[in-house]
């Protein structure tokens, strides 16, 4: 039997790579994909290994405000830093996104504290995983913190220039402790109540305004629902706020004293 | 993976060779450098000079010097015509050099090079891979943890009953240590307040401009006794104080610690 060439449609799989080729260059084409990628971007002019595309890879993208475009090669040595300081940033990026999760299953009342974060744990969807998560994670950057200090003066990286950077980190570490405290109440358990107590009665002896200091803490003269309102607000406010701040102005001045210290 | 630019670094081995070079030739020459060195020397440069910069010498001389040079002067000109030709095909000035030096400016006087060209990768991939596999590592890690071991929640927060020991977090557990030895302003608020204090100061106090380890044996020796001595306190406090505070071990009298 003889078939007409021309009639025949060229096979399914062709046709199908070829839509889908016209499809991504549409899409490419398209207003909408020029407006979020920026000129250089390489989402627009496509990547192939070059000095000069691993360059805009930085330049192009929101990474150029947190890195620049080279560093020095005793930089990326895993064995100088133990990546600490970037392992705090990513656990405290780790804790906002596992802590937005939990925010939508908790109030702070002395009433509903406990009952939501059980209720938690037993009838919600990863519950209990995302808590046990936010707790370890928590844990963990205060050891990584600490860590990252130890790193840094064993290093004698607060010398000239960069004093002010180890102040601002100095800071950092006590924003993180309190960080971790403050969500130490919100569980709302036993273990909750009394470490705080413990807690904020060493802070009741602050010499002349112990009394004051104890009182603005609680919100009040002992620990109840005025207490767990002002430490959630803290703790998912007000020092993530500040935190974040301090942050930016630490790695922004990692990279203006120079990238970070060494080698030794 | 290697980031210093190609064509520089070629630049540089051309230019060092260059030099080598010259230098060697300069060594192989001196020695030899007698009366009739210097003569033949001066030869070879009167011919690559080329000729309209000689007749223009010849000139200047001869109106400087009279109507007795001017002879003398005309005279070689003719022989010298063909060499003269030759050179100024290969465009050399004396010595054979291309161009000339005017002036040398030290560096420092007009402009000032503060940043030496240092090693240096680019963040893309070689920083960014690695701080992917950190994140991804640490991600990985507290999934896999949180799923085997769980958070604690013990029962409802109660006035009443207070737990024997009464810890606080084991970052402050070594506060809650010195607590058993000092005045609780001392142990809670006064060491804690100047350990805070010192550290801001660190860089302040420590004016030794080294970062070698063999030349900070104090300030390292200092700060380990410190947070050897800090971690000994969390670690008694954590997993040796049980009822009532009272010291104890921990694979005699069990555990009394939550994270």
């Amino acid at each position: 039997m003889a078939i007409d060439t021309d009639d025949i449609k060229p096979p399914l799989k062709e046709r199908l790579s070829q839509q889908m080729s016209k499809l991504g260059s549409d899409m490419k084409g398209s207003q909408a994909w020029s407006s979020i990628f920026r000129p250089g971007s390489i989402f627009r002019k496509g990547y192939t290994d070059s000095p000069r595309n691993r360059s805009y890879v930085i330049m192009n993208s929101v990474m150029y405000h947190l890195h620049p475009v080279k560093v020095k090669r005793h930089a990326v040595k895993v064995s100088y830093t133990l990546c600490l300081g970037g392992l705090s940033f990513f656990l405290f990026i780790l804790l906002t996104v596992t802590g937005i999760f939990l925010m939508f299953f908790y109030r702070p009342t002395a009433a509903a504290a406990w009952d939501d974060i059980y209720t938690l744990q037993t009838s919600v969807t990863f519950g209990l995983l995302v808590r046990n998560m936010h707790r370890w994670a928590a844990h963990l950057m205060v050891l990584t913190v600490f860590l990252h200090m130890a790193r840094v003066f064993y290093h004698g990286a607060y010398k000239p220039p960069r004093e002010f950077n180890w102040v601002i980190g100095v800071i950092l570490l006590t924003l993180t402790l309190l960080l971790s405290f403050t969500g130490y109440l919100l569980p709302w358990d036993q273990l909750a109540l009394w470490a705080v107590t413990v807690g904020t009665n060493m802070m009741g002896y602050t010499p002349v305004f112990g009394d004051q200091v104890r009182f603005v803490l609680l919100g009040g003269v002992e620990i109840g629902t005025d207490t767990l309102l002002r430490w959630y607000v803290l703790h998912v406010l007000m020092l993530p706020f500040v935190a974040v701040i301090f942050m930016a102005i630490h790695f922004w001045r990692v990279r203006k004293d120079g990238g970070i210290s060494g080698p030794l | 993976m290697v980031e210093v630019p190609e064509h520089l670094r070629r630049r540089a081995e051309e230019a060092r060779a260059k030099a080598a070079a010259k230098a060697a030739a300069a060594a192989g020459e001196t020695p030899g450098a007698g009366d009739s060195g210097k003569t033949e020397e001066q030869k070879a440069a009167a011919a690559k000079i080329p000729p309209h910069l000689l007749e223009r010498s010849r000139a200047a001389k001869a109106a400087a010097g009279g109507e007795e040079s001017a002879p003398a002067a005309a005279a070689p000109a003719p022989a010298e015509a063909p060499a003269a030709a030759a050179a100024s095909a290969a465009a050399t000035g004396p010595g054979g050099h291309t161009q000339r030096l005017l002036t040398v400016v030290k560096s420092g006087s007009i402009q000032d090079v503060k940043s030496l060209p240092q090693d240096k990768v680019h963040v893309w991939p070689h920083l960014l891979v690695v701080e992917f596999a950190a994140a991804l590592f640490i991600t990985a890690f507290s999934t896999v943890f949180s799923i085997f071991v769980n958070a604690p929640l013990l029962e409802l927060a109660n006035f009443n009953e207070t737990p024997n020991p009464s810890k606080a977090p084991w970052y402050f557990l070594g506060l809650q240590e010195l607590l058993t030895m000092f005045h609780p302003m001392v142990a809670g608020v006064t060491i804690p307040g100047i350990g805070i204090f010192l550290l801001i100061l660190a860089p302040y106090i420590d004016k030794n401009p080294s970062n070698k380890p063999e030349d900070r044996k104090f300030a390292i020796s200092l700060m380990t006794v410190h947070l050897m001595f800090w971690a000994v306190l969390v670690m008694i406090g954590s997993f040796f104080r049980g009822p009532g505070f009272n010291f104890v071990f921990p694979w005699e009298a069990g555990l009394f610690f939550e994270l």
